[in-house]
């Protein structure tokens, strides 16, 4: 269970269905009633906390209208075609739905469209104007136990992020079972909370998310990302909710 | 000092061949093909600065990176360290993928006065009818797997072999259309990864898929299918 903090767009028009065209809701239940009101259940796209141009010069306005405006958009519109053919996988939170419909590795078609905007509503949550920087405190306090350094965090995520064959995305990720701090690589549109990890922050490397701002240097588009894009505040607020779940030993209290 | 100089002279000539043995052995390094057209001359298909980025940084990188691993990997063998050996594997066949798959691309396309979108005649052409229908058939069918592929990866129409026919296959990444059948060899493919297309078509890949047929290079696929199927 990820801790969103989002904006929902509340822009989309809600259709309600025609009468006439009426749906069983769950199996069993008898269609003998004349007049169905069907619920539909859509997904919205949610804004980045930022203005298009708020990350700029590092991520163009550009970029963002083609990236977020475009491509992500489309996950969800086409997400919600695809649901509305069947309501076998209505009433399902976004998360419940990438872990239904990942099909414990065999993915269901719906998966990929809900799994590329979940994690494109993260990605632009895991960055802020004027980001950059370092964390603080406690979740400082745990990359250092679980690293050793954040310099070596910070070189072991910029080498996963460059070590990626084709297109995947680098997080991250809270480890539930081992309590820890790890950095790890998914392919296309994979995403650890499919094997119950808890997202802290995530790095789009498909290549559509840097091309049309630094072409095929790969190695700066990370650099930049790193230095003044990445938002420790978001990943802060996020090891605090998934300190909810995983019990990460005694918090270090500071005697004055 | 006359035995030192004895022995350092032994062990020059030592060293030396030595370092002929391993020469006969060498490794062969892989360069750069030349593109058999300039780089704006696909355009408006394809842009003369996706072309000039496509060639000159992404399958270079695939070549840096494959004669690195090479040589890594001849290391390796050399000291029996067969977890390296091993370990190596993904690398070259990410990179050694990526030059073999765009070498081939680069023939694939032709320059519109150059015969680039001309049709397939002769063997090829019969050949294409005769398994799929029609050439309008077949490329659709090409251009509808191509925008299917998740991620990245390349399209293809291979000549299997061993059946004796026509195949359109995909292949993700930089895998080579060999790891679809050791009999099956590659006449076309399509570079799908979004930087064959993304600084103009955006993510519109189904209109660069459309495009593309106007500079296919179907000369040589029918070369190599004549070839390969004698």
């Amino acid at each position: 269970m990820a801790c969103h903090l989002l904006l929902t767009d509340f822009t989309l028009p809600l259709k309600s269905p025609k009468l006439s065209h009426s749906r069983q809701q769950r199996k069993g239940r008898s269609n003998g009633s004349r007049k169905v009101s069907t619920t539909v259940a859509y997904y919205g796209l949610k804004t980045p906390p930022y203005n298009l141009d708020g990350l700029e010069p590092y991520m163009s306005k550009r970029a963002l209208e083609v990236h977020w405006g475009v491509r992500h958009r489309g996950f969800v519109e086409d997400l919600n075609r695809q649901l509305r053919k069947s309501d076998i996988l209505y009433g399902y939170t976004m998360d419940e739905l990438v872990k239904t419909t990942f099909n414990n590795g065999n993915p269901l078609p719906e998966f990929n469209n809900v799994a590329e905007a979940w994690n494109h509503d993260f990605f632009w949550e895991s960055m802020q104007p004027g980001g950059g920087d370092m964390p603080k405190l406690g979740l400082l306090g745990q990359i250092e136990k679980d690293f050793g350094s954040f310099t070596n965090f910070r070189e072991k995520f910029v080498e996963t992020a460059l070590s990626l064959f084709g297109s995947g995305w680098v997080w991250l990720v809270l480890k539930r079972q081992d309590k820890r701090l790890a950095v790890v690589k998914t392919s296309n549109s994979i995403n650890p909370i499919v094997w119950e990890g808890i997202p802290i922050l995530n790095l789009d490397m498909w290549e559509h998310a840097y091309y049309l701002d630094y072409k095929n240097d790969k190695a700066k588009y990370v650099s930049m990302f790193m230095n003044h894009l990445v938002s420790w505040n978001a990943a802060t607020v996020r090891l605090a909710c998934a300190e909810a779940f995983v019990n990460l030993g005694e918090p270090k209290i500071l005697i004055a | 000092m006359a035995v030192r100089s004895l022995a350092t002279r032994k062990t020059l000539t030592l060293g030396l061949n030595s370092t002929r043995l391993t020469q006969s052995r060498a490794l062969q390094t892989f360069s750069l093909p030349d593109l058999p057209y300039d780089y704006g001359a696909l355009e408006p298909a394809i842009s003369g600065e996706i072309m000039q980025l496509h060639h000159q940084k992404h399958h270079q990188t695939y070549i840096t990176n494959y004669n690195k691993a090479l040589e890594q990997l001849h290391e390796a063998i050399q000291k029996g360290d067969s977890s390296t050996v091993v370990k190596l594997q993904s690398a070259i066949k990410f990179n050694g993928g990526g030059h073999i798959n765009h070498s081939i691309f680069w023939n694939n396309l032709s320059p519109i006065r150059e015969g680039g979108g001309e049709p397939p005649k002769g063997s090829l052409g019969w050949a294409i009818d005769t398994n799929f229908g029609s050439l309008e058939t077949l490329i659709q069918k090409i251009s509808a797997e191509g925008a299917a592929v998740q991620g990245s990866g390349w399209v293809w129409l291979g000549l299997d072999k061993e059946l004796k026919k026509l195949v359109v296959e995909t292949t993700a990444n930089q895998d080579p259309l060999v790891t679809k059948g050791a009999h099956v060899v590659p006449l076309l493919g399509i570079d799908v990864w979004e930087h064959a297309y993304y600084l103009q078509y955006k993510n519109a890949r189904p209109d660069y898929l459309k495009n593309i047929w106007k500079v296919i290079n179907w000369n040589y696929a029918s070369g190599v299918y004549e070839k390969e199927s004698a």
